[in-house]
């Protein structure tokens, strides 16, 4: 039941399809149009993808192998540009730099943005590595380059392929973004079709195409993967690295790591503040009014994806089998497929099943169910497994009922895991816009829509509030995965 | 009310864990199950409490039916305490608040997580601690307390001290045993520990492939084993050929000996088992029945090879000796064997 809703995405678009036939298909999808955008999409993942994985990379070797000044204010402002979401990222940019658009802008503005999904992973990937490993390539007479080459980068490699995914996927599903920056993607003429001709042919078509990009990606990052694993062989406790001096490099590599972080965070955020002080009068009533349906509808979300996740997650670890395998890796594809299909497919199944449905709170929490239930799934899964089932029963054999048991020894050592799990859901919720826009009722009014209506009509000082208000949502999130990528408890 | 088990079997997949195990447990018994691992002795212990179910077989405390073919007691209701390896103290909860898990609500708990709390030997200073502040012994004491909040009419053990270095294992062993003397409760325990086994309470009963093979007090176990294999089980032995003369008596290695027991089940062909403890080991004046092969120290003492003349009845055995002794012998020298109290006599198969 739940995989099938899992599914539904997938299916809406073949079942669009397969009811199109082959000569309307072909028409649609074949036409110099959807060529320019397939040259755009792929171009776009092309040159962004491997721009971010070398900016994530170096930016993790830098702070966590090098004796960069200032290193540890640089490992967290390297992870700040993921509180400010790709469209206001965009926003300030093309607010500040009229200029600014096309391929060349959309992969500044994406790689900008995105690098920190690479650059987190692959500072917790070099965290675990054993410096040993390091120590012994040394005398065994590399130097400082042939060591990162050979020894670093190769055990990166799962990390880095990971995080590029990601970069991709979310290159493939930002709308906002490259709208603003008039450059054209799948997902931005996804939009456009649908605000044309609603769930028609055209979006679908185009859809189809998306799905099939997504999926290639998907399969060239899991043959890339291949079965590798690495492993730290042997016991010892890893000491801490010796850190490589930079010597005459230090100012370069100093002033590298501020144009990034001034790149991504400061022009940004100085262009969102910049126009903020040009409001002649905020609304602040509009702006919380905005927050408060975005608090609602997100956590409303975050709830619903917490209580699928641990019926997945108790599938997973209690029940493990080839059934709950396969429904885990469905809820996984669903959820990397880009928003907008996710949006168009409950548009079109609420409409055919339920209309009474469609446009209300109830298919927008749908979407965030499928959209962010690897963020609530993850934690669980982990959380539930370090819950022994030997604590269930010795709450049994002390006279309590099992659904009692569960409820007064199981529930509460799951509350960490269910906080950090809603709290991802909800702060994704809470920025998400793709969907929102598409699936919210009429007259709701969240953070993310209130501000994009605003800025997509160049109306850029009413815009900036509700920015704000976008990054500081983002804020929690972010210091929650930099945590995690630095193995640091919060709490 | 005597805990009684018929018939029991269990079988996960096509693995058969159980067969047919039928055991009596009197009220207020210790009793300890000692098997080797995946002998099915933690699995007995799991359809006792009630988080596994019997395939066949019924399991009774008193009138009252808790498992068979009729019905299931849910393990909640059973009345049945039971402690596992790790403890499974709640990790959320401190040791009070463990102890009153699963006492009813609005019960006087203090008073009686500070009588448990005596009754384990724990310190009061304890009460506020988290699990993880406690040391192994402690935990196993804590979860023993917990389980006997309900007074339970029976407690199960799962290899409670296995966890525990050798030390701690033997001083937390006596405290629980004292601890179950003092609260008159019937316990089963589960080990693969033979001296656990054999000094834990009124009864043992031996498991091997899933069946009960024998069962009774751990001196009569001890000393009439079913079978080699629970002789071997229980403790060293010494096995040699042996032939019948006359009743109550065999030819054999060591000399012509008294049968304590016989277990041959009238077979033709012997062998006699002695205990290293019965054996009493001199240099010979003259002659003596056997001659040390060699000599390898242990550092407490020596392992002698030995060969035995003996005629008909060639034999070769290792027998210990303590370090004070061990500089009386040297290889190639020549040995009398006495052996007190008789041997067990088991069919010989070739």
């Amino acid at each position: 039941m739940l995989a099938l809703g899992a599914l539904v995405p997938i299916g809406f678009v073949l079942q669009a399809a397969i009811a199109m036939g082959w000569d309307e298909l072909s028409a649609l999808v074949f036409r110099p149009k959807v060529g320019e955008l397939l040259v755009n999409t792929v171009s776009l993942v092309v040159i962004g993808v491997p721009a971010s994985a070398v900016l994530g990379v170096g930016g993790a070797w830098l702070v966590e192998r090098t004796a960069l000044p200032g290193r540890r204010l640089f490992a967290v402002a390297f992870a700040a540009p993921l509180a400010i979401p790709a469209f206001v990222a965009s926003y300030g940019w093309a607010s500040a730099v009229p200029s600014i658009s096309g391929l060349w802008g959309g992969v500044l503005v994406a790689v900008t943005a995105y690098f920190p999904l690479v650059y987190l992973p692959a500072l917790a990937a070099i965290r675990g590595l054993d410096p040993g490993l390091e120590e012994s390539a040394r005398s065994l007479g590399m130097g400082s380059v042939a060591v990162f080459f050979r020894v670093v980068l190769p055990q990166l490699r799962l990390a880095v392929l990971g995080g590029g995914l990601v970069v991709a996927l979310h290159l493939l599903a930002e709308y906002g973004a490259f709208a603003f920056l008039r450059f054209d993607t799948f997902t931005t003429a996804i939009v456009v079709a649908y605000q044309a001709t609603f769930a028609g042919p055209n979006a679908a078509a185009l859809g189809l195409v998306l799905l099939l990009l997504c999926f290639a990606l998907l399969t060239v990052e899991s043959l890339a993967r291949g079965n590798a694993r690495y492993a730290r062989v042997g016991g010892g406790s890893p000491h801490p690295p010796v850190r490589l001096p930079l010597g005459r490099l230090a100012p370069l590599a100093v002033f590298g790591a501020v144009c990034v972080v001034a790149a991504s965070t400061i022009v940004p955020l100085a262009s969102v503040v910049r126009w903020l002080f040009r409001a002649d009068a905020t609304d602040l009533g509009a702006l919380a009014s905005a927050t408060g349906q975005t608090l609602a509808l997100s956590l409303a979300g975050a709830v619903c994806a917490i209580a699928v996740a641990l019926a997945f997650a108790w599938l997973s670890v209690r029940y493990p089998g080839r059934l709950s395998r396969l429904l885990e890796g469905a809820a996984f594809l669903t959820s990397s497929l880009p928003a907008i299909i996710v949006a168009l497919a409950l548009v079109a199944t609420t409409l055919a099943f339920a209309p009474g449905l469609y446009q209300t709170a109830f298919t927008v929490i749908a979407a965030y169910v499928v959209i962010f239930l690897p963020r609530a799934l993850v934690p669980l899964r982990a959380g539930l497994a370090q819950v022994p089932e030997s604590l269930e029963e010795a709450a049994r054999s002390l006279g309590i009922a099992p659904l009692l048991a569960r409820l007064r020894v199981t529930v509460p050592l799951l509350v960490p895991a269910v906080c950090a799990g809603g709290a991802l859901v909800a702060l994704g919720a809470a920025n998400e816009l793709t969907a929102t826009l598409l699936l919210a009722p009429t007259g709701t009014r969240t953070v993310a829509t209130s501000f994009w209506s605003a800025a997509s009509s160049l109306d850029y000082p009413t815009a900036a509030p509700y920015a704000i208000v976008l990054v500081l949502l983002s804020c929690p999130a972010v210091a929650l995965m930099f945590a995690h990528a630095t193995g640091r408890n919060l709490r | 009310m005597t805990l009684s088990l018929s018939g029991l079997s269990k079988s996960f997949g096509t693995t058969r864990v159980l067969r047919d195990v039928t055991l009596e447990v009197p009220e207020g018994t210790r009793i300890a199950l000692v098997g080797s691992s995946g002998s099915g002795k933690s699995t007995l212990l799991r359809l006792i409490a009630g988080f596994e179910r019997p395939d066949a077989g019924t399991i009774a405390l008193g009138d009252r039916e808790l498992a068979g073919p009729r019905s299931t007691v849910p393990a909640h209701r059973r009345g049945i305490g039971y402690v596992a390896q790790d403890g499974a103290l709640f990790p959320h909860l401190s040791v009070a608040r463990n102890i009153a898990f699963g006492m009813p609500r609005g019960a006087r708990h203090v008073a009686r997580v500070h009588e448990l709390m005596e009754l384990a030997s724990l310190d009061q200073t304890l009460a506020d601690r988290m699990p993880h502040e406690l040391s192994g012994g402690q935990q196993q004491r804590v979860a023993l307390a917990r389980a006997l909040t309900q007074q339970p009419k029976v407690i199960l053990l799962d290899e409670p001290f296995s966890a525990l270095d050798t030390g701690l294992r033997a001083q937390t062993r006596q405290a629980v045993v004292d601890m179950l003397e003092r609260s008159g409760v019937t316990a089963m325990l589960v080990t693969h520990d033979r001296d656990e086994a054999l000094s834990f309470g009124q009864q043992v009963g031996v498991l091997a492939g899933g069946r009960l093979v024998q069962a009774g007090a751990p001196t009569g176990v001890f000393d009439a084993p079913i079978d080699v294999r629970v002789a071997e089980f229980l403790g060293d032995v010494m096995l040699v050929s042996a032939r019948s003369a006359g009743t109550d008596a065999v030819d054999c290695a060591f000399g012509r000996l008294p049968v304590r027991h016989d277990r041959s089940g009238g077979a033709a062909r012997v062998r006699a088992m002695v205990r290293p403890e019965q054996v009493r080991l001199a240099p010979a004046v003259d002659g003596g029945n056997a001659t040390v092969v060699s000599i390898r120290s242990t550092g407490a003492g020596a392992d002698l090879t030995l060969r035995f003349g003996g005629g008909s009845f060639p034999a070769e055995a290792t027998h210990r000796v303590p370090l004070h002794a061990a500089a009386r012998f040297q290889a190639g020298c020549q040995v009398q064997i006495t052996v007190d109290g008789g041997v067990v006599l088991y069919p010989r198969h070739e």
